[in-house]
């Protein structure tokens, strides 16, 4: 059987970080669904922290450096991207935005994408709605519908205490969901390839302008 | 094999005393760079066309006119021609003039120039930028080569029973290149034509080179104009010299540091390992480019950057005279060496193809 190919990126700071928790949290999640179901699968994670400097000189050079360029390539090649940031300033953090700024705008059309997100207070979790979702809708990427926002208090919790309406779930809960649905979308979907550019011949780059 | 020197002809502040050179010393300095490219024995003078601050060669012709005036044997080039906003009939006009004013002495390599704003003010659409270059230079190729022309196209006035005068010195247009970073669509109208490819070669990683050249060279030969390997290539270069590598490095740190394109970013370390840039002594330049070679394969043209990043004239002039006294002859005698038979050792240039035909003629 393939072996599909999960990358998560995480945007977190801090060592330890809580961004990166919940990222490996995600990851374990998806890749239990997809043992469930006999997957082979290779996970990778992308730690924006140590390409911060050469996601800033992208900006300056117009070219990535080559660690940048290996990090793109396993972004932009993966069945599924798992993506997570903290909260500043009322949405993803610079350095997030930044890492997707670089990455061609076309290249995660169709990648079934999981977003994330960590902050201080429950009060930022629309981020995740109205932040994170425009940017890969933007990408056509095909976010899952349950994201997951931790916030520092949701790391003390105990257990899940899960409403029968669904509201109020423990983070353990959203997680095993979330993951569950990316799994169930990257399963389901043709395994990505990546294509060499392709040439247009001369003749009908002419002939698309009535020259020949 | 050619080489040269390729200006962009920015006015930089030099970052070393805060001077920035008038436009009228920048011009006047670009003058004393080629003529002193002659004099020490390089092949290839190549100017940039710019329509905005801070760069002051938007009129190549006039500047490579002079040029000509005041040299014997210097190839007077463009890095790049704007096919995409020029009018090609006055590209044809322009540079056909300046072929009989330099005996034949003239190239030119066409680019898409990338400024956004640029494109408006010569009534186009950087969006165009593809179907304009194919397009315009599709006209220019036939006006160099039919005495009449009639034309159709969808960016240009339509043209009936027109006569692009001067006529190309002896019925020979002047050699092309097409020149780009990585654009595989230039590549590949390179190779349709049987004209040169010029990969730019200069702030940028040596992949985009070696996969772009790669495809040019297949696709000439898909076109039947010769073997991928007698394909016309030229590669742009960026080199800093001094006797000893410490030295160049001391020296141009601050230049680099403050550089515009690549300034205020990756450490020159790091851009001379990620790009093809060369801070270092004579024998460090020599083998820095002779290893293109490794990535490219044989080629016909090399143009090194020198006089950017604000640069004072004195310090390029004497990069010239280590360029021409201690680096070209040897890279000429190496790559020679190295070249098999059967690869040209320099494009088809206006006497060596005038040459040929007369020979084929008697």
């Amino acid at each position: 059987m393939q072996t599909l190919k999960l990358v998560a990126v995480s945007a977190g700071l801090g060592s330890p970080s809580s961004t990166r928790l919940l990222t490996d949290r995600l990851l374990q999640a998806a890749r239990y669904r997809l043992a469930e179901q006999e997957y082979a699968v290779d996970v990778q994670v992308v730690e924006l922290r140590d390409l911060a400097v050469d996601i800033a000189n992208n900006f300056v050079t117009g070219f990535p450096s080559g660690r940048l360029q290996e990090a793109i390539d396993a972004v932009t090649g993966a069945d599924g991207v798992i993506a997570v940031t903290p909260v500043f300033t009322a949405s993803y953090s610079g350095l997030f935005k930044s890492f997707f700024d670089l990455i061609d705008p076309a290249a995660l059309a169709g990648t079934p994408v999981l977003i994330g997100a960590t902050g201080g207070t429950a009060r930022h979790s629309l981020v995740l709605d109205h932040a994170l979702r425009p940017l890969f809708a933007y990408l056509r990427a095909l976010v899952v519908p349950t994201a997951v926002y931790a916030a520092s208090e949701d790391w003390g919790t105990g257990g899940d205490e899960a409403s029968p309406t669904g509201w109020g779930e423990g983070l353990p809960t959203r997680i095993t969901r979330a993951g569950n649905e990316f799994a169930d979308t990257v399963a389901g979907r043709p395994s990505r390839r990546l294509e060499d550019d392709e040439v247009v011949p001369f003749e009908k780059q002419l002939a698309d302008l009535r020259l020949d | 094999m050619q080489f040269g020197i390729f200006t962009v002809g920015d006015v930089t502040t030099d970052p070393t005393t805060g001077r920035t050179p008038t436009e009228h010393e920048r011009i006047k300095n670009t003058v004393a760079i080629a003529l002193k490219a002659e004099e020490v024995g390089l092949d290839v003078f190549a100017t940039g066309e710019h329509h905005n601050p801070p760069f002051v060669p938007s009129s190549p012709t006039t500047l490579l006119g002079h040029i000509a005036a005041r040299t014997e044997n210097l190839i007077l080039s463009t890095s790049t021609t704007l096919i995409t906003t020029n009018d090609p009939v006055k590209i044809a006009e322009d540079y056909a003039t300046l072929q009989h004013l330099a005996d034949g002495r003239v190239d030119l390599m066409m680019g898409r120039g990338n400024t956004g704003p640029v494109y408006p003010w010569f009534g186009q659409d950087i969006r165009q930028g593809i179907p304009l270059a194919i397009e315009h230079y599709a006209l220019l190729h036939k006006l160099w080569r039919e005495d009449v022309v009639d034309w159709e196209g969808k960016f240009r006035s339509a043209l009936q029973g027109f006569t692009s005068t001067p006529r190309p010195l002896d019925g020979v247009p002047p050699f092309v290149w097409h020149g780009s970073i990585r654009s595989p669509e230039i590549a590949e109208q390179a190779a349709y034509y049987g004209d040169g490819f010029f990969a730019n070669h200069i702030f940028w990683p040596k992949q985009h080179t070696e996969k772009m050249v790669r495809l040019y060279r297949q696709r000439y030969a898909h076109y039947g104009h010769g073997t991928p390997e007698q394909a016309i290539v030229g590669l742009g270069g960026q080199v800093f010299l001094r006797k000893n590598s410490q030295d160049a490095v001391r020296e141009f740190r601050p230049y680099f540091d403050n550089a515009p394109v690549y300034g205020h970013g990756p450490s020159l370390e790091e851009f001379s390992r990620e790009t093809p840039l060369t801070v270092g002594s004579p024998q460090e330049v020599i083998e820095r480019t002779l290893s293109f070679r490794d990535y490219v394969g044989d080629y016909q043209r090399q143009l090194f950057l020198v006089d950017h990043a604000g640069l004072p004239l004195k310090t390029v002039l004497e990069q010239l005279d280590i360029l021409g006294e201690e680096v070209v002859p040897v890279l000429r005698k190496e790559f020679a060496g190295l070249r098999p038979t059967g690869v040209p050792e320099s494009a088809p240039l206006h006497p060596a193809v005038l040459k040929t035909r007369t020979e084929k003629e008697s």
